[in-house]
C-alpha cells in the first residue's frame, strides 16, 4: 500500500508544534500501526531526518504504552485494540493518515507524539489503593468468599490499561471513565469498601486539581476505550461519591 | 576458577529459611530511616521490593524506564501464578510445588532458594487478595484454579488472561501508597547507566533523565536490581520493545558474576513469524494447553496443501491429524514443560509438517474442548446434547469465559476466528532462566549489591515451568529481599548519608557521558535497528532451540564481527539532551552485544543437555536431553575480564540432599 501520513511534529514541550507530510509506500496489511511506522523511521533515518518519536513498549496491547490519535480516533478505527495492535489492514491504499498526540491538558506534549500522562499516575497516588501491609501476615485469601459476578466486575474494572484513550476522545478531555474503573475495582471488593468513602474524594479532588474537565455524558470514551471499561463504572463513581459526601 | 559459597544456611531443609529469618540482624525503626536503597525497575520483583522497604522504614528511590511503573513488562504475563494452596484438595503441599520447580529446572537450581520460594508462596496469593486483586472465582465466591506445564495438580490462581496485568496493578497501589507518603522517591523514564562502588560495596548508580537526556549521581546504601531478562539479545520476543539487560550488564562490568546466561526460555506457543518487519511476537498463554491439543497432519502432502492454501485445518479429518505430544508424551500430553513442547515442535516443522505458509507454525486446536464444554453445560441446563449447533454455542461461550481476551488478540493479530479455525502458534523467545549469580541472601557478588526476579538467576534452573516467574518475583520482593537486605544494612547503621562527590562517582559519570557521545557523534550508515536484527538472526540460528559446538563456536565470532561494525557504522540521529529513543536504544544494543557473546561461550562450555539447553551432541536415544551430572551439576558463574569471551568461571556446586536426582521423564 501507498500511504500519505500527515504527522504531529513538535521539538519539545516548550516549542510549537506542526503537521508534515510524510509519504510512503510499500506497507503490507499484516504489519501493525507502529511497525508501519517504524519503517517510516527507518526511511528518516537513513535520509539524515529526525525520526518520529512515539511511545511504545509491550506491542500487544496490555502496557498501555502506546497513544496516537489516528484520524482523529484515539487508537484510530478499529475497535477494542490499542494502536499497537492496530494493523494495517484496516487502511486502504492511498488513504490519507494524520496521526497526532492524545490531546489534553493535563497531558502535555514531550515530544512529537509523546505525551506526559503523569496525571494519572497522581490520581491513583491519592487513593488508589487498600492501605495494606505487605509484610504478608493477612488472613487466608479464602477467608472472604467474594460473588463471583462482583469479582468479575472488580477484574472487569481493573483491565484499564492508564493508555489515557478515554481523556483523548472526550470534548471536555474528562477522566471520569479512568478514575472511575479504579474506584469501582476497590468499591466491589470487601477489603475495599473499609476505605471507599476517603478514596472516592481524594481521587476526584486529584481529579479535578490536573486539569481533566467535567463529564457530560457523551459516551465517547466508552466506545473509545480500547479495552472496554464500561459507563457504569462512571454511575457506580457518582454513586459512591454521593454517599460519601453524605456521610460528610 | 573457584567454589562459590552460596551462604544457604545449615540445618534441616524445610526449616532453613525460619531458622534464618530468626538469627539475622534486625535494624531499628529509627535507624532505618538513615539508610537509603535504590531499586532498579519497578515489575513484580523490584515493584514490591521497593513499596516493602519503604513500607519497613527505609529511604527508597525507584527507577523505571517507562513512563509509569504501572507498564513494567510484569503486566504482560498472561496464565497465572502458582501457589502451594492444596485448595482443591489434589495432594499439593510446599515439597510437591518445589519438587516440580527442581525437576521441572532440570535438576540445574539450588534446592534451598527453591524451597524457600514455595513455602512462601502461599502467602503471596492471600496478600494479593488483601490488596484488592480480583483473581477468578467459583460461584461459591471462593478462588479459582488451574493446571499449568510440567505438574499434575492445579495450583495456578489467575486473572482470565492478564493475571501479570493485575498483580502489577497490585504492586503499582502499593508503591503508590508509598510514593504519597513520601517514602519513594520516583524516577519514572530514567534509565541506570552504571553502578558505582566506594571501596568494595555498591553505593549509588549513574542515571540518564530520558526526557531531558541529564545524567545524575545517586547514593544509597545498598544498590537492588531488579531490571528483568535479557531475551531481546533474539531481537524478536515476547519482550517489550523497552526490556533491557543494561543495569545487569553494567552491574557484571563493575564485579557481579553473571550465572548460566545460555539458559534461556524459548516458549511453544506464541503466534508465529509474519513479515519482515515484524518487530515483537505475542504469546497465546501456555494455559491454553489445558483446553487446546496440538497437532500437524500425519501426511507430509497434507502439510504442503495447508501451506498453499489448497485445504484448511478443517478439512483434515481427526484420524489424520497427529496429535504428537500425546503421542509421546502419554502422560502429560499437552500439558508437558515448555522446553520439551519447543523442541517437539521444532522437530515436526524441521521434519517438513510444518504449517502456516512458512512452514513454521503448528495447530493449537480447541474443537474437542468446545464440544466437551458444550456438552457439559447442555446437560447442566437441561437442553438438547444431541444439537451440535447448540453444544458448540454452548462451548464457545465457556471458552470465551476462560481465554476470551486471548482469543480477540489472536484474532486482531491474524485475521482468523480461532474459535472456528484452529491456531497456528511457534516457539519463541520468552523469558531467561540465567542472571546475575545471588547466594541465599539474593545478594551478587558485589557486597550491597543484591540481585531480585527474572534478573537473578537462582530458582528455575535449566527451564522455568508456568506460572512461576510472577511467583518468583512476588517472592523476592515482599517477602525475601526485605529480610535478608536489612541483615546486610545492619553494618551501615552508623555510615551516615554517602556522599555523591567522590572520585568514584565522578569518573563513572564521566565514563557514561563518554560513551553516549561516542554514540551520538558516530556518523555511521546503518540505524541502530539493522544490527540489533542481525544479533537475533545469529542468536535464533545458533544459540536457539537447538546449539551445537560448532554452531556456538561461529555465534561467538559473528557476534563480535557485528559489534565492531556496530561501533563503526551505526547512525544515532539527534542529540543527547532530549528525548531521543535511538539514543537509548543504541545504548541497549551495546550491552546486548557483548552479553550476546559470553551466552554463546557458556552454551559452548556446558558440554550437556539439560532443560532449554539442548546440545545436538548430547541427546538420549530417544531425543530427550541428556545431563551431565558428574561434571557439569554446576552453576556457571562468569566473571568479567575486559572482552566478553575472557570472562573467568567460577562453579557452585549443586547438591541434592532432599531430592532424588533423576532422568527428567514426561512420557
Amino acid at each position: 500500500m501507498k500511504l500519505n501520513l500527515k504527522i504531529w511534529r513538535q521539538k519539545d514541550a516548550r516549542s510549537k508544534g506542526e503537521m508534515k507530510d510524510y509519504p510512503i509506500n510499500g506497507i503490507e496489511g499484516d504489519m501493525s500501526f507502529l511497525e508501519m511506522l517504524d519503517v517510516l523511521n527507518e526511511e528518516l533515518i537513513n535520509k539524515g531526518e529526525e525520526p518520529v518519536q512515539f511511545d511504545h513498549d509491550c506491542r500487544e496491547g496490555i502496557c498501555g504504552s502506546c497513544s496516537l490519535q489516528i484520524n482523529g480516533e484515539p487508537h484510530g478505527p478499529d475497535r477494542l485494540v490499542t494502536t499497537c495492535q492496530l494493523h494495517m489492514r484496516k487502511f486502504n491504499d492511498g488513504d490519507t493518515i494524520v496521526i497526532e498526540p492524545f490531546r489534553a491538558t493535563a497531558f502535555p506534549v514531550i515530544k512529537d507524539l509523546v505525551i506526559d500522562r503523569s496525571a494519572f499516575d497522581r490520581i491513583q497516588q491519592v487513593g488508589g489503593y487498600i492501605s495494606v501491609n505487605t509484610s504478608g501476615n493477612t488472613v487466608d485469601a479464602n477467608a472472604t468468599p467474594i460473588e463471583k459476578e462482583k469479582a468479575d466486575d472488580s477484574f472487569y474494572a481493573a483491565t484499564c490499561i492508564g493508555c489515557g484513550a478515554c481523556v483523548a476522545a472526550c470534548k471536555n478531555a474528562s477522566a471520569m471513565l479512568f478514575t472511575s474503573a479504579k474506584v469501582s475495582q476497590f468499591a466491589l471488593l470487601p477489603q475495599g469498601r473499609v476505605e471507599a468513602t476517603e478514596r472516592v474524594q481524594s481521587m476526584v479532588r486529584q481529579m479535578d486539581l490536573e486539569g481533566f474537565g467535567n463529564c457530560t455524558n457523551t459516551g465517547a470514551c466508552e466506545v473509545e476505550c480500547p479495552k472496554g471499561i464500561s459507563l457504569e463504572n462512571i454511575a457506580r463513581m457518582n454513586r459512591e461519591y454521593l454517599s460519601a459526601k453524605l456521610k460528610g | 576458577m573457584s567454589e562459590l559459597n552460596a551462604k544457604i544456611p545449615v540445618g534441616p531443609l524445610a526449616e532453613k529459611w525460619t531458622t534464618y529469618k530468626n538469627s539475622i540482624n534486625l535494624i531499628s525503626p529509627a535507624n532505618k530511616r538513615s539508610l537509603d536503597v535504590i531499586v532498579v525497575g519497578t515489575g513484580l520483583a523490584g515493584g514490591s521490593a521497593a513499596a516493602t522497604l519503604a513500607e519497613l522504614g527505609y529511604n527508597v528511590k525507584a527507577f523505571c524506564f517507562q513512563d509509569s511503573p504501572r507498564r513494567a513488562h510484569s503486566v504482560a504475563a498472561q496464565g497465572g501464578i502458582n501457589a502451594a494452596k492444596n485448595y482443591t484438595g489434589d495432594g499439593d503441599s510446599v515439597y510437591r510445588l518445589f519438587y516440580d520447580t527442581i525437576k521441572g529446572g532440570d535438576y540445574r537450581s539450588r534446592e534451598a532458594n527453591v524451597y524457600r520460594l514455595a513455602e512462601v508462596s502461599s502467602n503471596i496469593i492471600d496478600q494479593c487478595v488483601a490488596q484488592g486483586v480480583p483473581f477468578a472465582r467459583e460461584y461459591g465466591g471462593l478462588l479459582a484454579n488451574r493446571s499449568f506445564g510440567g505438574v499434575q495438580v492445579s495450583r495456578t490462581f489467575y486473572a482470565k488472561g492478564q493475571t501479570g496485568q493485575q498483580l502489577l496493578l497490585g504492586v503499582y497501589s502499593a508503591l503508590n501508597r508509598q510514593i504519597a507518603r513520601g517514602k519513594i522517591e520516583m524516577f519514572n523514564r530514567h534509565e541506570m547507566l552504571d553502578v558505582v562502588l566506594l571501596g568494595d560495596k555498591a553505593r549509588g548508580i549513574i542515571s540518564r533523565n530520558l526526557v531531558s537526556g541529564a545524567i545524575d549521581r545517586h547514593s544509597a546504601h545498598a544498590v537492588v536490581i531488579a531490571s528483568g531478562g535479557y531475551g531481546n539479545l533474539f531481537y524478536l520476543s515476547t519482550y517489550a520493545m523497552g526490556c533491557n539487560a543494561s543495569a545487569a550488564w553494567k552491574a557484571h562490568k563493575r564485579g557481579a558474576f553473571l550465572a548460566n546466561p545460555c539458559f534461556n526460555q524459548i516458549h511453544p506457543t506464541a503466534i508465529p513469524v509474519g513479515g519482515p518487519n515484524q518487530s515483537k511476537l505475542t504469546l497465546m498463554s501456555e494455559s491454553l494447553r489445558n483446553d487446546g491439543r496440538i497437532w500437524v497432519p500425519k501426511d507430509q502432502e497434507d502439510a504442503k496443501a495447508l501451506r498453499e492454501g489448497v485445504k484448511q485445518p478443517n478439512d483434515i479429518a481427526d484420524a489424520d491429524r497427529d496429535y504428537y505430544l500425546e503421542r509421546q508424551y502419554p502422560a502429560f500430553g499437552n500439558l508437558v514443560p515448555r522446553d520439551v513442547a519447543s523442541r517437539a515442535a521444532k522437530e515436526r516443522c524441521d521434519a517438513g509438517y510444518g504449517v502456516n505458509v512458512t512452514g513454521q507454525a503448528v495447530f493449537l486446536d480447541f474443537h474437542s474442548a468446545i464440544y466437551r464444554f458444550g456438552k457439559e453445560q447442555a446437560r447442566i441446563k437441561g437442553l438438547d446434547t444431541d444439537d451440535d449447533r447448540l453444544i458448540t454455542r454452548l462451548g464457545e461461550e465457556v471458552i470465551k469465559g476462560k481465554y476470551g481476551n486471548l482469543f480477540q488478540m489472536y484474532q486482531k493479530i491474524i485475521d482468523q476466528d480461532p474459535y472456528k479455525t484452529p491456531m497456528m502458534i511457534y516457539p519463541t523467545t520468552h523469558y531467561t532462566m540465567g542472571g546475575l549469580w545471588v547466594d541465599y541472601n539474593l545478594m551478587t557478588t558485589v557486597p550491597g549489591l543484591f540481585a531480585i526476579g527474572e534478573a537473578n538467576f537462582s530458582d528455575h534452573g535449566a527451564n522455568r515451568l508456568g506460572a512461576s516467574a510472577l511467583m518468583q518475583g512476588l517472592a523476592d520482593g515482599y517477602f525475601i529481599l526485605p529480610y535478608t537486605i536489612g541483615d546486610y544494612l545492619s553494618q551501615d547503621i552508623g555510615t551516615g548519608k554517602i556522599p555523591t562527590t567522590t572520585i568514584e562517582f565522578e569518573e563513572a559519570e564521566l565514563q557514561v557521558t563518554e560513551r553516549i557521545h561516542r554514540l551520538i557523534n558516530n556518523k555511521g550508515s546503518h540505524p541502530v535497528d539493522y544490527f540489533h536484527k542481525k544479533l537475533g538472526t545469529i542468536m535464533w540460528q545458533y544459540c536457539g532451540i537447538n546449539r551445537n559446538k560448532k554452531g556456538l563456536e561461529t555465534a561467538m565470532e559473528e557476534i563480535k564481527s557485528v559489534r565492531l561494525a556496530f561501533w563503526e557504522n551505526a547512525i544515532v540521529p539527534g542529540t543527547a539532551e532530549e528525548f531521543n529513543e535511538e539514543l537509548a536504544k543504541a545504548g541497549r544494543l551495546a550491552d546486548f552485544l557483548e552479553l550476546a557473546e559470553l551466552y554463546a561461550k557458556d552454551a559452548l562450555f556446558r558440554e550437556e543437555s539439560c532443560g532449554a539447553h539442548m546440545r545436538e551432541e548430547f541427546r538420549t536415544t530417544d531425543g530427550e536431553a541428556l545431563r551431565n551430572d558428574t561434571d557439569f551439576a554446576h552453576v556457571a558463574a562468569w566473571e568479567y575480564k575486559g572482552e566478553p569471551r575472557n570472562a573467568l568461571l567460577h562453579k557452585e556446586k549443586l547438591v541434592y540432599e532432599n531430592i532424588e536426582v533423576k532422568q527428567r521423564s514426561y512420557r
